[in-house]
């Protein structure tokens, strides 16, 4: 069942979400939000293109590997980024003592690996949303 | 008359907020149930910003409005409407 007014409303508002959700996850350290309401979102608006076309076309964008390999991929990155830490001499998660540059406060680029880690961070939520709309739409009906 | 002004508006929501509780538990149509719960989440989202916190706010609009709601939605598409 495909609407036009839907999927032309859709098609119009779906770059503005998920720029915002961009904008939430990049700018994690400087303003409210971060990693996990970014990627909420950027979820959320694949969720809400699935819905508005048809579900054959909303998992052609991202298939089932691609999301099990986003969601795998964002928390090994967390882990590896975290034992970055460990390997240059310093504790687990640690930031200046692991050689990432410090920037003048108030820049985009100012918090070392704050900045990485919630772009992982991003990643995993959203592909986990996707992951679980998708196995809940597919499962079967029960009355 | 700033200040008063936002408490009444405080006020206002708080009420809502406590009326949409009492409404999602005594609403014998599930789907309408969510739909109360999704306008819930979204007063409990400026009452979070009112609260001085912004962070909890955008969490709360996009979880509790958004995900949350949908896949109540999904759940209820595939089992009953009626409770």
């Amino acid at each position: 069942m495909e609407d036009l007014i839907l999927t032309m409303i859709v098609r119009l508002i779906l770059p503005f979400i998920q720029i915002y959700g961009y904008y939430i996850i990049i700018h994690g350290h400087l303003s409210p939000g971060g990693g996990f309401p970014g990627g909420a979102i950027i979820g959320a608006s694949m969720i809400l293109f699935a819905l508005a076309f048809n579900l054959k076309e909303g998992s052609n964008k991202i298939s089932h590997d691609t999301s099990t390999l986003l969601e795998s991929g964002g928390a090994f990155g967390f882990a590896a980024l975290g034992f970055l830490g460990v390997f240059m001499g310093s504790n687990y998660l640690s930031n200046r003592a692991a050689g990432f540059p410090l920037g003048i406060p108030g820049n985009l680029i100012s918090s070392g690996m704050i900045f990485l880690i919630s772009i992982f961070i991003g990643v995993k939520v959203a592909s986990t949303f996707i992951t679980l709309f998708f196995n809940l739409v597919e499962g079967k009906t029960h009355d | 008359m700033t200040a008063v002004l936002t408490m009444i508006f405080q006020y206002l929501l708080l009420i809502f907020l406590v009326v949409c509780a009492l409404a999602v538990a005594r609403t014998r149509d599930l789907l309408g149930a969510v739909i109360i719960f999704a306008s819930y989440s979204l007063v409990m989202a400026i009452l979070w910003q009112q609260l001085e916190a912004p962070d909890v706010a955008v969490t709360e609009a996009a979880i509790g409005a958004g995900v949350t709601s949908l896949l109540f939605i999904v759940v209820i598409s595939k089992t009953r409407r009626m409770e």
